[in-house]
């Protein structure tokens, strides 16, 4: 029985033993084979459990999931995302500016799943033409939902959105259909906006390697954040950088103490890509993307 | 092909799903004829035959191919990533070739029953991996692509070294489990709306590994895994867990390669089985056993090319069906 896996296997070639079963009658086994069966049945089902238990282990994260993580453009909802998701990265590689990161062990059924975190490194649109949808070979990111699958509340983008990189070409449109976030200013209190501040050098400090595409540089190519010093007298940081037209603009608002102040407004054609937290200076950023949000109007 | 190799041919199947090999009930009259010529061979000569056979060098000519096949092929896709050429794009759970859209079957699979939504290019990709393997036997997968295979290929020569010097003893255990835990799997992509495998899956995570350097923690389940294999169980994972094996394994029982064995010259000093990754297909080569005068080896062999080195008579050989005839 065992003699297939023993190593040994050349030294009863001869005096083979009686094999198990041979040619349809079964001999009685010994007390000792059959001890040894018990103990190898036994070994089988712990084993089996080991493995199963591991399997299910991936559950405890997704169960426990309190940090819901911005995936790339034309993700699907999270479950249908995480069912279709082959782990390939072929998304990561096509990638200008290497904005998807890939998850490990701790994120559960999430191990190999691409993901986006903003605040390093958010999707500029660098590739003009979301081709992380492109390369996704089993619709996991992808340009139009099949007709069965529901559209998350506030996901649905009224218009596609206009790349301002692209604005003056003839298609200057993003082909996606729904948001994968929203920007919110989640902490208004410290947005130097907000505090009526300016802003003079480095967005996020000369150690800081996220990369996104100036126009005013170059039109093709992402250059880092740390070689492109800003100075402004009130900082617009995140007007400038988003990449999506008319997705968020400074305004003038009043304040509780009756004072005139600008604050940055997110509109309905954000889509989520998270270029203003990535660029906002403040630390912790001001401004944040809100992964799997929808659209609730303009608060 | 005669009336006892289609029994056999339907009983490796069996094998595969975790059967253990039984003792032929029917064998060829002409097999029968060389089995009776052995035995009344001289001992003493046949011994010595086999000393002067063993004592010439070792040949690793197919074992070194088989590496340098499975260092290119991952190295590939490091080399395509790193260097940004586009030459095979994505992991081993899928990937592209200069543009063609290659998908594990496996991993589709785990795929299309936790989403229960299949789009063409899922279809084209799993399509070309299906032609391909089966073209060139299921299981060659295994030991000429998998980089998890090459690990524990190391941690099974270390395993058997630990075994010889009887610091570790082996525990082998039901090879039927393979068979369950596929449909274990199986339903829990189906139930769960996960692939509940892929999580575990060490090809996948070695491969990302490699490719994108991303996954430590999951590396370290891989490390466990192979720690497993060298003290406690040779080769747990591919023999009794992996359902990629199974899953190529039926693919490639069709499949016009595979090596086959000579009865005429064997010595039956089973040298090949002690080399061979899965023993079970080669019970074919025990004395007396062979059904046929020649008998290809069963669906779950990995192509891995080990007995063909070690075989000292050439009894074992690399074989293309039909190929002898058209030549």
């Amino acid at each position: 029985m065992s003699e297939n896996d023993t190593p040994k296997v050349g030294a009863d070639e001869t005096a083979s033993p009686p094999v198990q079963g041979a040619a349809g009658t079964k001999p009685p086994l010994s007390k000792e084979r059959r001890l040894q069966a018990r103990r190898r049945a036994l070994r089988t089902f712990l084993l089996g459990a080991g493995v199963f238990g591991a399997a299910l282990s991936g559950y405890l994260p997704v169960a426990y999931a309190q940090k819901k993580r911005l995936r790339p453009p034309g993700a699907l909802d999270e479950k249908d995302f995480l069912a279709s998701c082959i782990k390939c990265g072929q998304c990561v590689q096509v990638c200008p500016v290497q904005a998807i990161k890939l998850a490990d062990l701790s994120d559960g059924f999430g191990v190999g799943v691409p993901h986006i975190d903003a605040r390093d490194q958010a999707c500029d649109f660098s590739c003009d033409a979301v081709q992380c949808i492109l390369a996704c070979p089993t619709g996991a990111l992808t340009y139009k939902k099949p007709a069965y699958m529901s559209v998350r509340p506030g996901a649905k983008l009224a218009n596609k959105p206009i790349l301002l990189a692209k604005e003056h070409d003839p298609e200057p449109t993003l082909n996606l259909t729904e948001r994968i976030g929203v920007a919110r200013l989640t902490r208004p209190e410290s947005c130097l906006a907000m505090q009526g501040k300016s802003f003079k050098g480095q967005a996020r400090g000369p150690d800081f390697k996220g990369k996104l595409r100036y126009m005013s540089v170059d039109r093709w190519k992402p250059i880092k954040v740390a070689d492109h010093p800003y100075d402004v007298e009130l900082c617009d940081l995140c007007v400038q950088a988003c990449p999506i037209k008319g997705a968020i603009t400074l305004e003038t608002v009043i304040t509780a103490d009756g004072r005139q102040r600008k604050t940055p407004v997110v509109h309905e054609p954000c889509v989520g890509c998270g270029v203003c937290e990535m660029i906002c200076p403040t630390e912790p950023a001001s401004i944040e993307v809100l992964p799997g949000e929808g659209w609730r109007g303009e608060s | 092909m005669s009336a006892a190799l289609k029994r056999r041919f339907v009983e490796q199947i069996k094998v595969m799903f975790g059967a253990e090999p039984q003792k032929p009930a029917l064998i060829e009259e002409r097999a029968l004829k060389v089995h009776q010529l052995k035995r009344m061979t001289n001992k003493a000569e046949l011994a010595a035959a086999k000393e002067a056979h063993r004592a010439r060098e070792k040949n690793h000519k197919w074992r070194n191919w088989r590496w340098a096949t499975l260092i290119f092929v991952n190295l590939l896709f490091v080399v395509s990533y790193h260097f940004d050429i586009q030459l095979l794009e994505g992991a081993l759970t899928a990937s592209r070739f200069a543009g063609f859209h290659l998908i594990d079957l496996n991993s589709a699979l785990q795929v299309m029953l936790a989403h229960k939504h299949i789009i063409t290019n899922l279809l084209i990709g799993t399509g070309t991996v299906l032609v391909l393997w089966i073209l060139l036997g299921g299981r060659t997968f295994c030991s000429w692509v998998c980089p998890y295979h090459f690990l524990a290929e190391w941690a099974e020569k270390l395993h058997l070294f630990l075994v010889q010097k009887k610091i570790v003893t082996d525990t082998p255990i039901d090879r039927r489990w393979r068979t369950v835990s596929w449909v274990i799997f199986a339903l829990l992509a189906l139930v769960t709306g996960y692939t509940v495998y892929e999580a575990i899956s060490p090809t996948g995570i070695v491969s990302r590994a490699l490719i994108y350097s991303s996954g430590i923690l999951a590396m370290l389940w891989v490390l466990a895994l192979l720690v497993f294999e060298v003290f406690f169980m040779r080769r747990a994972w591919c023999r009794y867990a992996c359902p990629i094996g199974l899953t190529y394994g039926v693919v490639g029982i069709i499949s016009p390669l595979r090596v086959k064995y000579t009865l005429q010259g064997c010595f039956h000093e089973g040298d090949c089985r002690k080399v061979c990754l899965v023993p079970h297909v080669l019970d074919t080569v025990i004395k007396g056993r062979a059904v046929d005068t020649e008998v290809p080896i069963g669906p779950d062999c990995t192509r891995c090319g080990l007995c063909v080195d070690t075989c000292p008579t050439g009894s074992l050989k690399f074989d293309i069906k039909g190929l002898a005839k058209l030549m």
